[in-house]
């Protein structure tokens, strides 16, 4: 499943602490991005959303290698997050007058309310409203949890331009009124292709460069992957989605052979196709076939 | 949320405007009014403007008294030729709206400040 990441045993002087870190590495971006979306729902705003997630994920961070990582890390981060929500309502007085309709439920909420929650994330994120640079920086942000940092050495940009493009987005959602919801059927294929766009550009940014050049740089195509296939998991039935998956995926199973030892690009005739990986391309192909079938 | 929709155009706009034929002109208005008739529940005031020409703008420097000048306040190419203030769920019903509009030009969406 894409975005999933393999736990495993790290090595490292405290295997407690290191095993606990890295339970939260890969609970981080999964958990995350649905805690996110459900309590941007309960709140309806964005800046104190990110807040609130930030905080649990960081109360995590502490606990976690001190009491071991809790059984059903969703749920735990769940309960923080909402003892956070209700702090942060009582502390803003825009929120009082809300905090008393409020009913936040006391369980996460189920699997398909999470996967709503988070697809209505992603159009909020894509909206045509905000400048197409914007949308990409917030998606990365909102829905795939990176850091500022992060983002900015994707696009190799200063972090002060990305918090300022952050900044200005979510202004601009709250004052304009951008909806928090999945586009009405009518709406949705348009909606759609701004939000493949946004994914297209990262593969891009991130495909176009070359990693060994500046190991340092994040890698944004390792990031539009896993969005993708988050995209397909949201809405199984679209074909656009899946063929978007099935190229990055394509692309990516080659991208061992694409510079040489001296970090020139090298052409497709000219790659050693030794170096492509057999079994993702098998893969690839095969999304690409589902994608196909289901072609309207 | 509310909106005002400024109706905004340029001087290419305002001539084929003026081009119409009177039969051409009776439909464009027919238009508007069918467009303003199915979104009657959500149209606050809303008018149409006398051409930019017969604008005098009143603009505040940094310091001194206030300079008044002929015509509108925007020296660029689109002038707002008529506003429509709206009230709707979000920037999404707004955008289609918005998107309906009979007329030419530009339709611009900005929210209304309201006081908390």
């Amino acid at each position: 499943m894409a975005g999933t990441r393999d736990g495993g045993d790290p090595p490292g002087a405290d295997p407690a602490v290191a095993a606990s870190r890295d339970a939260l590495a890969v609970v981080f971006r999964e958990e995350g991005s649905r805690l996110t979306a459900s309590v941007m729902r309960v709140l309806g705003d964005f800046d104190a959303a990110e807040e609130v997630v930030q905080d649990a994920l960081l109360a995590a961070w502490q606990q976690w290698p001190v009491e071991g990582v809790p059984q059903r890390p969703a749920a735990w981060l769940w309960t923080v997050a909402r003892r956070r929500a209700v702090d942060v309502l009582r502390r803003d007085l825009r929120h009082r007058e809300k905090l008393a309709l409020l009913a936040w439920p006391a369980e996460q909420p189920s699997e398909p309310e999470v996967d709503d929650d988070r697809l209505r994330l992603v159009f909020t994120c894509c909206h045509p409203a905000l400048a197409p640079e914007v949308r990409v920086a917030l998606t990365l942000r909102t829905v795939c949890g990176l850091s500022t940092a992060e983002i900015a050495s994707g696009f190799m940009v200063s972090e002060a331009a990305i918090v300022q493009r952050l900044t200005r987005a979510r202004r601009k959602i709250a004052a304009a009124g951008v909806p928090y919801r999945v586009p009405a059927d009518d709406e949705l294929g348009e909606r759609l292709r701004d939000v493949l766009a946004v994914i297209y550009l990262l593969f891009n940014e991130g495909y176009l460069c070359n990693a060994a050049d500046r190991p340092q740089r994040h890698d944004l195509s390792h990031d539009a992957d896993w969005l993708a296939g988050l995209l397909v998991r949201l809405m199984p039935t679209e074909p656009e989605a899946l063929g978007l998956l099935a190229l990055i995926r394509l692309h990516r199973a080659r991208a061992a052979a694409r510079f040489d030892a001296r970090g020139r690009l090298v052409l497709l005739r000219d790659q050693d196709r030794g170096q492509w990986n057999r079994a993702q391309i098998a893969a690839a192909a095969d999304l690409r076939c589902c994608a196909a079938h289901r072609h309207r | 949320m509310k909106y005002v929709l400024p109706f905004c155009g340029t001087d290419e706009d305002a001539a084929a405007f003026e081009a119409l034929t009177p039969e051409q002109l009776r439909l464009r208005y027919a238009h508007v009014g069918a467009w303003c008739a199915e979104h009657r529940s959500k149209i606050g005031p809303s008018n149409q403007l006398q051409a930019p020409d017969t604008a005098t703008s009143v603009r505040f420097g940094p310091d001194g008294p206030p300079v008044v000048t002929d015509g509108p306040f925007v020296e660029g190419k689109e002038a707002i030729g008529g506003y429509a203030e709206i009230e709707v769920a979000d920037l999404d019903e707004a955008l289609r709206m918005a998107k309906s509009w009979p007329g030419r030009g530009t339709v611009e969406i900005r929210p209304v400040l309201t006081r908390r």
